[in-house]
Formats: structure tokens, C-alpha cells, sequence
């Protein structure tokens, strides 16, 4: 452990979601035996069940020994143990996890700014603290004066550091990060104990987990089978004893005798058929689910949150950042009059050799990717006197001599030249209308051209929201543009809606308006504004450098800051409940099988017709009931690595995913324990005694 | 061939009645005015018509309309001899009267007693006739207020029960009985108040041959799916059910209604093509359990049947052995329960089907209003299952399926089989499946019968046990009674929790519940978990009997 202590946390225990390492089913094996514990298994009624009857056997074993009654009492117990160590199993993930992040909280020492110390589990709400280069923030908390960089690796597991200032929307720091340089002092936003860290390691450990709704309403269902199943095979005793002393003549078997079906072999039955595969990996379904987002560096504040994720059908994601890079870039040089675009790209090069925006160094970027032209450095460059922008010549550009270059705003550009021509009119306003934006580009009394500056939509968002409108999800786009650009972006992008000139209060009523139509929302946002939209809607997602306001607002914690996220996060919560759904399926499709290994190794010895459902021709009454319930304790055991993963996903269509579901699960859980059924009786069939 | 014939015109009259029928339900159930006899009895009751009642006040009013009925019927039956009409019968004993009394309030219509030997006519007609009526109203109402439920955006309420058991009775069961009874009477079933008269018969044997009201009588025992004959033998008697065609009639009559209750769910919750799906459902499990019966009767095994030609035996030769295994398994499909051939004496396998069908718990298509709801609860738990399947919380025409729909769902599906099988073990654990004609799994299948009829309100009598003693009058009673109206409380509540909801508007990522794929789902789903409930007892009942 000290290993991973002085490593960033995350990243230093890399578990790949897919597979299961055997030594961590031994290394979680006392976990499972712990978990035994009554008091524990009552939580999970199906495994109580199970328990239950392995203490009951384990008394009729030693009351009355036997090959068959000690082997099955001993699969019982195993039965339950591997129940317990699925849960185990997902359950280590986190707790490595937790660990690291234990390590990160350590003794740190607070400074108050009325130059008391005391320790940061101590700090209050509303404490003012201190924090030079080299200390560890004490906790949560918005920076009320200065600036600093920040190494929030612990976190994050992002080795950059990060910038934090007072003021804006880059103002809130994680308890737990260094100050590298410089000194903040910083207003405490957290109560004691509820720090995002605390959180975290709540999260992940998995402890006290509260059982999510759809959990909630499967486990009633698991129950009432259960109950069903309970019955079914309770009650059939005074009839089987009716049926044994009818048939008097039928000699007595391991499984039925005068008194009716013995206990061993009914104890046998019930648990076959009670939903255990199920029941047993239900909780390590729902811990893995949230352990996979935690990977994902996604910090659910709560697991109804990663439910409501994947009941998520309209999505809003922000324009910037989101659907498109942060920036506009330069995408086209269009030249006029006669003016060769060679020559306009040349100009347009020179006059923002010095422009360090963005947009700036993508007109020198395309000018050397189109034509050629090595970009100059404005220092080597002699008798140039660069004109910066400001905002009332709103255009900036170059003098070369006598040589005077200007871009800018195309009425501006226009004004400082003096004349204009229709063809430039005409270009000028097919840009705009296109959703892109034009910079005229001149020289002293012509005007050279055009540049064309646009939204660049991220690579790969058309397929991604291709597949959102397959799964049934709308993507609006929200953005601060005027509805024309709005649109355009839109329809390149690929979205279904967009809402532009957005403000928050628009932002809050479309949630609003979507939630009114019975839609669940998701969005993210990182700006203090965002934070009573971020609360409405039923999946917010906050981005780790957004302010606290907002962190505390939404329900979600991305600490990438990648809004692209909330679409893996939506394919997330989605996975979790087809897991369940498909395990589910199995669980119960299983049953059959076990009832015609069952049901004519108990009978067939009072009615030798009832042989004929034996049609998997197991070898002998105590071999049928043995190998159902050594198949039942080890299919548990064979699925762990599926609940822990979970079952494929792939995006598309409800009945799509329902078909091959149902043939994988459902047809699946018929015939596997057929042949696995069958595979252990030709095993067992060898042992004195069965 | 004249079997097929037989069933495949009936095939095509249900068919053909499904939409004008489903439509002219919805009409009157969503219908607001009210006539003038309506008025009068809403001013008699004392109920305002225009009152929305919650599920909690729907639940108690038809809890409280049942207590009073049973209690009514209870006191008229123990009192007959004081009243006109008896024909000198007595007072009906304590527990054949609660039996009987809960029997025709609960739609069941099982009886521990002969009619022509037991009833006086007007017992049979203000007393058990009235309940043929409201029960089946009842059902209906019920349905329609889960509907409602499925269909509300944002209310509290369901209706109004009382409304709705008025339109019900008066608009629809009425009219219908009317016109079946005097197709019945041209048919040749009697329709008289005569006491009967004393004939000699050909061995020279003196006969009491009784007449009454049986027309009118037939009519809502089978439009209703009562199934309470007036004759102890039911629609074998030929004042009951003379004749093939009259056969026809009875079935088309039982089928009709709970066949287009499917109707006014999809027109209810604007999607006729939810119904449609419904009705697949039904149709699915009907097909499959006639053709199944009919077949297991027709290829008869057995020393006696095959040297005589058919399995004849408990069959009237004027109906043959289709015709008699088709209403055998329509009258067990639905909770109709009445008749025409001796249940006890088919083949193994042809007398399990109608246990079977009963233990679907009586959806295919059930009851009138009853099977919808029973369905509709199936079709509920098949979609939370598919529903995680497709990565959704479950949701089912718009309403989410959440932890408290599940536990109303669940209880559901626990009660009648726990009823059952409860009932049956403690049968056999008390030593009263004593009364069972037959020893081993013959006799235990009369014991399992008995209940599964019970319990899951149909009425049907495999015959070869004798239950009219205390213990059974008392134990059946109960199954009858926690058998119907637990399930209804139940349902009730679920309704007003759909109704509280905001529906989920459909989308690409929903799953599809009118598509082929569901309606198999909800196939597979309702025998999987029949199947997984009750074979053990059926193992050792009629499987054994007809593996042997």
C-alpha cells in the first residue's frame, strides 16, 4: 500500500473492466466468508434463503451422515460463499481505490488566515485558509484572492497542472491537491466529513451502498419468486406422501421415503430453483457499474444518478468544447478581384503572424498547410510594426514599410479601405448565412479577400449522435450564437434540436419544458450559471474545473472536464440495467432444466412413468439432485466476470437489443445447464455412495 | 372435421365481434350522460355520478358493494323456504349457503349443491341470477379502472365504481341477455316457471323433471363467464344446452366479451395496436389449449377408449368428443367454469389442460374484465424483465414500472398460486382429500382441481370429489373469496399508482409492447411461470396418471 501512496491515485491502480484476475477471487475469499454473517445476509433474501438451508442440511448431515447429504450440504455452503464473493470481488476494486485516495486526504495542516493552525479535519464551513506553494489544500473550497497553479493529480490522476483564480468559473479547488507556485487563500465550501474526497471513497468502496430504484423493484420480484418457488415445493409435501403411500410397494430412495421427500434433497430443490444466480450477483452488478465509472474518472454522486443516466432521453450538450473545438479556425481564403489566393493567403499570413488567439494561428496554420508559406517569426521580420486588434478599430494587421495589411471585421476593413465591391458584399454574406464567420482581408486602398472562419465540429460527434437517435435519445445543442450560425452548426453536426442565444434562464426552461413531456434530461456545464440548470435536469454533469456552485448542483462529477463524456455515461447506466435484465432472464430460463433433473429423480421411484421426463438420462436419483446443485453453485462463480463487466453493449434500437438478448440470455439459459447439468453427472456418476 | 368446423366459425365470430364490441364497451364506460333509469338509481343509491373516486374509494366501494351482496345472498338462500317460488324446498344449510353465497359474488359460480334439487326459482333468479350480473360487472369495472390507471396523466382518480357497475349491468350485459335468451329459447332451452312434472320413463322408472327460467339463466352464466348451471349437470342437460348449435352459442357468448375487453384497453390508451398485442396474447394460449385437449381427447389412449372407437365416456353423444373438449377448454380458458361433459373421466393429459388453463390464472382471455387485468399484470412483469433487458427503466404504454408497481405486480402473482397450493397440501395434510373418488394420482388430481377451481374464481368441477361437507364449503369459500378480491385490491392499487404518474413519452430506445417479439415474451413468460409454480403437483397428479 505505501507503493500506491505515493503514486496519483486513479491511474495508479489501473483495473481493466474486462478481466478477472483468479487471484483476486482467492484474495477476496475471506471477505466472503465474513460476509456470512447473517445480520449481512439478510440484505439479500434470495442468498438468506440459501443459507438458511445449508444450515438446515448441515444438521440432517450430522444427525444422519451420508455421501449424498455431506456433498450437498458442503456445495450449499459454497453456494453462498460464492454469492458472497462476487460482492467481494467488486467490492477490492474500489477498496485499492479508496486506499490511494486515504492516502492523498492524509494529516494535512490548515492555515487560517488569522494565522491559527489546526487540522483539516477541523475546518468549518466558511473558514478562510492560506495555502503557499508546496502545501496541500485542506479542503474543498472557492479561491477568494489570488492565483495559483495547481497539481490536482491525486484527483484526477492528470499530471498537468491546472490554474486556479479567484473570481470566474476556474475559481474552486479539491481538498486534497498541492499548490505548486504562488499562494491562494480560499474559502471553504465543504462541511467536515462531506468532502469530495470523503465522497469518493464512499463511492467507491461501496459500503453502505443504497440500493438504486430499478435495484429495488428487481429484488421484489427475485423475492416473490422466491416465495413462489418456496411454496411450490413446501406444499408438495403431504403430497408426496400421499403418493408414497399410495405406491407402497415403491422402495425407499435417498430422496423419498415414508415420510415424504427428505430434507436433504427438498432443501436440494428449493434452492435450485429460488433465482440464486441472480440474487447472488445482483450487488456486485451494481458496485461494478459504478466502479466503471469511476475508471472513467466520472464520480456518481449517487447511484440513482447512473440509473436516471441510462432512462436519459433528451441530451443537451453545449456547442463549444462539446460538438465543435473550443475555437473558430480558419477554413477558406476566398480572393477577389482577380486577386490570386495565393496572394490573399500570403496577406492574410503576415497580418497575424503576431495574433496569438486561436483564430489567429489557424489563418497561419492553413496559409502553410494550403500554400506553402513558412510561417515568419514576427521578431526576424525587419521594419514590420504589427497593429494589434482593439476593440474600436476591430481590426489589427501589419505595416511593412509602406506596405500596410489589415483582416477584421468586414464593415470595419471596409471603412479603413474606403470603397467596397458587390462581389466582396456577396461573400461577406454567404459566410455569415453558412453559420462561419468572414475576416476581410486588405491591402492599403483594395480589398484582397476573404478568410472563412468556422465552427469545426469534432471528429466522429455525426456517428455519435447517429447512434443517440438509435437508442431513442434527442441531442439539442446549446449555444450562445445567433440562430442562423445555430442552425448551420446544427445541421453539420448532426443534432436533432439546438437552442440558440441561449441564456440560462432558456437553458433552465427547455429542461423544464422536456421534463413536463416526461423526458429524463442530461447536460453538463462548469460555469456557476449553469448550476440551477445542472440541478434540474436528472443527470448533470459537472466538469471538474467548473466552479463549486456547480459541482455541488450536479449529480455527476466528470474530472477529465470532457463533455463528450456524457455519452459513455449514458451507454453506462444503460449496461448496468441490461445486466441485471439479462442475468435475470438466465436466472429463471435456467429452471427448466433443473426441474427435469429434479423432479424424476425424487419420483420416478413411485412412478416409474414419470422416468421419462429423465431426458437427460442422468445417472441415478442422488447423482441428478447433486449435479443441479453443483451446476447452481458454479454458475454463479462462471458469471462473475460478467457482472462485473457486463454484458456487451452496443447502441442501437430497444427491440434490436431485446432480440439478441433474449437469444443469448434467454435461449441461453435454457439449454447451458442441459449440457453443464449432464457434463457433471458423467463426472460424478464415479463417486461411492451417489 | 365437424370438430374443426366447429371451432374455426367460432374462431371467426369472436374475431368478427372484437372491434364493434371493444368499441361499444369503450363507449359506454367512458361515456358521461346518464338515462333516466340510471338517474334513478344513482338518486336511489345516493351516489353522485359525477364524483371521481381515488383507488382507495373505488377499492372500498366494491369491497363494501361484494360484503353486502354476499351477506344478501347468504340470508335469501337460508330463508327461501319463507319466500315465494321455493317448490318446497328448504332453507339451504349454513355452509352450502356461504359457499354458494361467496361462489356467485366472487364470479365464481362453483356449487357444492344440486340446482333442481337445491334452488327454487326465485332463489335462482332474484338470488343467484342478480350476481351473475353485477359480478361480472364488477370484473369489468375493475378492468376498466386499471386501464383508466395505464391511460391518466397526473390524477387520483379512477372513476366512479358505481357508475361504472350501472353502465355495465344495464348498457351492456342486459341488452345482450336479452336477445341470447330468446335465441336460447328458440333453441329449445325451456323457459318456464313450472315446477316440473313427474314422468315415467322407459324402464319404467318414475323421473321428476324440473323447468324454471333457463333461458334467461344461460344467457348471463355464460356472457358473464358465471358458469353456474340451473341444472347440477350444468350444459350437458338438454333443457340447458339442447343442441350443437346451442353449444356454438354458449361459447361465442363466453368468448365474446373477454376477447374485446383487449379493444378498450388500446382504444382507452390511444394505441389500438397495444390491444391488438393483448389479444395475441390471448388468442396465442387459447389456440394452443383447445388444440391441445381437443387433440389429447381425440387421440385417445387407453384399453376402453380405443375398443369403443373415442374416449366417449362423460360425453354427451349430441355434442361428440371436439365439441365437448372445445367447451371444456374454452370454459376453464375463461373463468366461466360451467360444463357439458364429465371433466373427471377424460384422458390424463385431456383432463390436466383444463387445470392448466386455470392455473394461467385465468388470462387466455380469462374472465370478463378479470383475464384483461390478469394479463395486463403478466404483460407488467414481462416488461420490467424485457425492459432492463433494452437498458431503461421498464415502462410499460408510457408508465414506468418501478419498485411499487413490482410489489403490487408481485403479490399479484403470489396470491392465487399460494391459494392454491396451499389449500390442496393442507387438503391432503388433513386427511380431507378422503372424499376424493380415487386414490393415487387420479384422486390427487381431483383434490388439486378442486382448489385450482376455487382459487382461481372459475367454478369448473372436475366432478369425482364430494365437496359439500363443512371443511370444503368452508375452505373453498375462503380460496374464493381471498382468490378474488385480493387480486382486485391489488390491482386497484396499481391503477392508482399508474394513474399518479406522468406517462414517458415512446421513443427508438423504448421498448416496442405491440411488436410480435412482446407478445411471444408474454407467452412465454405466463407458461414459464405456471410451469415453474405448479409442476411438482402436476408431476405427481395427472403427469404421473398419464406417463404410467
Amino acid at each position: 500500500m505505501t507503493m500506491l501512496a505515493d503514486r496519483p491515485a486513479v491511474q495508479s491502480t489501473p483495473v481493466k473492466s474486462g478481466m478477472l484476475d483468479p487471484h483476486q477471487l482467492w484474495r477476496s475469499l475471506p471477505g466472503a466468508v465474513r460476509k456470512l454473517d447473517p445480520r449481512l445476509m439478510w440484505r439479500n433474501p434470495v442468498m438468506f434463503i440459501v443459507e438458511a438451508g445449508s444450515v438446515f442440511t448441515t444438521v440432517l448431515a450430522v444427525a444422519d451422515p451420508s455421501v449424498l447429504a455431506w456433498i450437498v450440504t458442503v456445495w450449499l455452503w459454497l453456494t453462498v460463499v460464492f454469492a458472497n464473493l462476487a460482492e467481494a470481488v467488486a467490492e477490492g476494486r474500489g477498496k485499492a481505490q479508496a486506499a490511494t485516495l486515504r492516502a492523498a486526504k492524509q494529516d494535512t495542516v490548515a492555515h487560517l488566515r488569522d494565522g491559527r493552525e489546526i487540522p483539516a479535519t477541523e475546518l468549518q464551513q466558511g473558514d478562510v485558509v492560506v495555502v503557499e506553494a508546496g502545501q496541500v489544500i485542506p479542503g474543498d473550497g472557492d479561491v477568494v484572492e489570488g492565483i495559483a497553479s495547481v497539481d490536482e493529480s491525486a484527483i484526477t490522476g492528470e499530471s498537468a497542472p491546472v490554474i486556479r483564480e479567484s473570481g470566474g468559473d476556474r475559481s474552486a479547488v479539491t481538498g486534497g491537491t498541492r499548490v505548486l507556485s504562488d499562494r491562494i487563500v480560499v474559502r471553504i465550501t465543504q462541511k467536515p466529513g462531506e468532502s469530495f474526497v470523503d465522497r469518493m471513497i464512499a463511492l467507491v468502496e461501496g459500503a453502505n451502498r443504497q440500493k438504486t430504484p430499478n435495484e429495488i423493484a428487481l429484488n421484489i420480484l427475485l423475492a416473490a419468486l422466491t416465495i413462489i418457488f418456496l411454496l411450490s415445493v413446501v406444499t408438495l409435501q403431504p403430497l408426496a406422501i400421499f403418493s408414497k403411500a399410495y405406491q407402497a410397494a415403491a422402495p425407499d430412495t435417498i430422496a423419498i421415503d415414508a415420510h415424504g421427500v427428505t430434507g436433504i434433497v427438498l432443501v436440494s430443490l428449493i434452492v435450485c430453483l429460488i433465482p440464486t444466480t441472480i440474487g447472488a450477483l445482483l450487488s456486485a452488478i451494481g458496485i461494478a457499474g459504478m466502479d466503471r465509472l469511476v475508471q472513467r474518472n466520472v464520480l456518481a454522486m449517487s447511484g440513482r444518478a447512473v440509473e436516471a443516466a441510462g432512462d436519459v432521453s433528451t441530451l443537451l450538450l453545449d456547442k463549444t468544447g462539446t460538438i465543435t473545438l473550443g475555437n473558430r479556425q480558419a477554413a477558406e481564403f476566398v480572393p477577389v478581384d482577380g486577386v490570386s489566393a495565393a496572394e490573399l493567403a500570403d496577406a492574410a499570413q503576415l497580418s497575424s503572424l503576431a495574433d496569438e488567439t486561436p483564430e489567429g494561428r489557424s489563418i497561419v496554420v492553413l496559409a502553410k498547410n494550403e500554400f506553402g508559406l513558412r510561417e515568419r517569426e514576427p521578431g526576424l521580420m525587419t521594419g514590420a510594426t504589427f497593429v494589434p486588434f482593439t476593440a474600436q478599430t476591430r481590426m489589427s494587421g501589419v505595416d511593412l514599410g509602406t506596405r500596410q495589411i489589415r483582416k477584421g471585421a468586414a464593415a470595419a476593413v471596409i471603412k479603413w479601405v474606403g470603397r467596397s465591391s458587390d462581389e466582396v458584399a456577396e461573400i461577406v454574406d454567404g459566410i455569415s448565412a453558412s453559420g462561419g464567420t468572414p475576416l476581410v482581408v486588405a491591402e492599403k486602398d483594395r480589398v484582397l479577400g476573404v478568410i472563412h472562419l468556422k465552427d469545426v465540429v469534432k471528429e466522429g460527434m455525426r456517428a455519435r449522435f447517429d447512434e443517440m437517435r438509435r437508442m431513442g435519445i434527442r441531442t439539442v445543442m446549446i449555444t450562445g450564437d445567433n440562430p442562423r450560425t445555430a442552425a448551420a452548426i446544427a445541421a453539420e453536426a448532426g443534432v436533432d434540436d439546438f437552442l440558440a442565444e441561449a441564456t440560462p434562464e432558456d437553458k433552465l426552461a427547455l429542461i423544464k419544458k422536456e421534463q413536463e413531456g416526461g423526458r429524463l434530461v442530461a447536460m453538463t456545464g462548469d460555469g456557476t450559471n449553469d448550476a440551477p440548470a445542472l440541478a434540474q435536469a436528472d443527470v448533470g454533469v459537472a466538469m471538474n474545473t467548473g466552479t463549486s456552485a456547480a459541482k455541488e448542483a450536479g449529480n455527476m462529477v466528470d474530472l477529465d472536464s470532457d463533455p463528450t463524456k456524457l455519452i459513455e455515461i449514458v451507454e453506462i447506466g444503460k449496461q448496468l440495467l441490461i445486466t441485471r435484465g439479462a442475468l435475470t432472464t438466465f436466472s429463471i430460463a435456467n429452471d427448466i432444466a433443473k426441474y427435469f433433473a429434479i423432479i424424476p429423480a425424487i419420483f420416478a421411484a413411485v412412478y416409474p412413468g414419470l422416468d421419462a421426463l429423465n431426458v437427460m438420462r442422468l445417472h441415478s436419483p442422488g447423482s441428478a439432485i447433486l449435479s443441479a446443485v453443483i451446476f447452481n453453485a458454479l454458475v454463479i462463480v462462471a458469471l462473475i466476470p460478467l457482472a462485473l463487466r457486463g454484458v456487451r453493449y452496443r447502441p442501437s434500437s430497444a427491440s434490436a437489443l431485446l432480440r439478441r438478448n433474449l437469444w443469448v440470455y434467454g435461449l441461453g439459459g435454457v439449454i447451458v445447464p442441459f449440457l453443464g447439468i449432464k457434463l457433471i453427472d458423467l463426472l460424478i456418476q464415479f463417486i461411492p455412495g451417489i | 372435421m365437424a370438430g374443426w368446423l366447429f371451432v374455426i366459425t367460432l374462431v371467426l365470430a369472436v374475431a368478427a365481434v372484437y372491434r364493434p364490441l371493444g368499441d361499444y364497451l369503450h363507449r359506454v364506460v367512458s361515456g358521461r350522460r346518464s338515462n333516466v333509469v340510471e338517474r334513478g338509481i344513482y338518486r336511489l343509491v345516493g351516489v353522485d355520478p359525477e364524483a371521481e373516486q381515488s383507488w382507495g374509494v373505488y377499492a372500498r366501494s366494491v369491497l363494501a358493494f361484494s360484503a353486502v351482496s354476499i351477506l344478501f345472498l347468504y340470508l335469501f338462500l337460508r330463508v327461501q323456504d319463507k319466500l315465494w317460488l321455493s317448490l318446497g324446498f328448504d332453507g339451504v344449510p349454513t355452509h352450502i349457503a356461504w359457499n354458494t353465497a361467496v361462489s356467485f359474488v366472487t364470479n365464481t359460480n362453483w356449487q357444492a349443491y344440486s340446482g333442481e334439487s337445491t334452488m327454487g326459482h326465485l332463489a335462482q333468479m332474484a338470488g343467484l341470477a342478480v350476481q351473475n350480473f353485477v359480478s361480472a360487472a364488477v370484473g369489468i369495472a375493475v378492468a376498466v379502472a386499471l386501464i383508466r390507471g395505464f391511460a391518466a396523466r397526473k390524477t387520483k382518480t379512477l372513476g366512479n365504481f358505481w357508475v361504472d357497475l350501472t353502465r355495465i349491468t344495464l348498457r351492456v350485459l342486459l341488452p345482450i341477455c336479452v336477445l341470447a335468451t330468446l335465441v336460447f329459447m328458440v333453441g329449445g332451452v325451456v323457459q318456464n316457471l313450472s315446477g316440473g312434472a313427474d314422468v315415467t320413463t322407459l324402464t319404467g322408472a318414475t323421473q321428476h323433471i324440473t323447468g324454471g327460467p333457463v333461458a334467461s339463466q344461460e344467457a348471463i352464466k355464460e356472457l358473464g363467464t358465471n358458469g353456474g348451471g340451473f341444472y347440477n349437470t350444468n350444459s350437458a342437460h338438454p333443457f340447458e344446452n339442447p343442441t350443437t348449435w346451442t353449444n356454438w352459442v354458449q361459447l361465442f357468448l363466453i368468448l365474446c366479451i373477454p376477447f374485446a375487453m383487449p379493444r378498450v384497453f388500446g382504444r382507452m390508451v390511444g394505441q389500438n395496436r397495444q390491444g391488438y398485442a393483448i389479444v395475441a396474447v390471448m388468442s396465442v394460449l387459447a389456440l394452443a389449449s383447445i388444440a391441445l385437449t381437443v387433440g389429447f381427447e381425440v387421440h385417445a389412449g387407453g384399453t376402453v377408449p380405443q375398443a369403443v372407437g373415442a374416449a366417449m365416456e362423460g360425453k354427451e353423444v349430441r355434442f361428440g368428443v371436439p365439441d365437448s373438449a372445445t367447451f371444456g377448454a374454452v370454459t376453464t380458458l375463461t373463468s366461466t367454469g360451467a360444463v357439458n361433459s364429465f371433466l373427471d373421466s377424460y384422458t390424463s393429459f385431456g383432463g390436466m389442460m383444463p387445470m392448466v388453463n386455470m392455473m394461467l390464472g385465468e388470462v387466455a382471455p380469462g374472465g370478463v374484465g378479470a383475464g384483461l387485468y390478469g394479463l395486463l399484470i403478466l404483460a407488467t412483469i414481462t416488461v420490467f424483465v424485457a425492459g432492463l433487458m433494452v437498458g431503461r427503466t421498464p415502462e410499460y404504454v408510457g408508465k414506468k414500472i418501478g419498485a411499487r408497481e413490482m410489489k403490487l405486480a408481485s403479490l399479484y402473482f403470489l396470491v392465487t398460486p399460494a391459494i392454491v397450493l396451499i389449500g390442496t397440501a393442507a387438503a391432503f395434510a388433513t386427511g380431507h382429500n378422503a372424499t376424493a373418488l380415487n386414490a393415487g394420482p387420479h384422486g390427487l388430481s381431483e383434490v388439486l382441481y378442486a382448489f385450482t377451481s376455487a382459487g382461481n374464481n372459475n367454478g369448473s368441477a372436475f366432478a369425482g370429489i364430494t365437496v359439500n361437507t363443512p371443511w370444503w364449503d368452508t375452505a373453498l369459500g375462503l380460496a374464493m373469496l381471498l382468490g378474488r378480491f385480493l387480486p382486485i385490491i391489488l390491482v386497484l392499487a396499481l391503477a392508482g399508482s399508474l394513474a399518479r404518474q406522468r406517462p414517458v413519452p415512446e421513443s427508438e430506445g423504448t421498448l416496442p409492447t405491440h411488436q410480435p417479439l412482446f407478445v411471444g415474451l408474454v407467452v412465454g413468460v405466463t407458461i414459464v411461470l405456471v410451469a415453474l409454480t405448479f409442476l411438482p403437483a402436476l408431476a405427481l397428479g395427472p403427469i404421473a396418471e398419464g406417463l404410467s
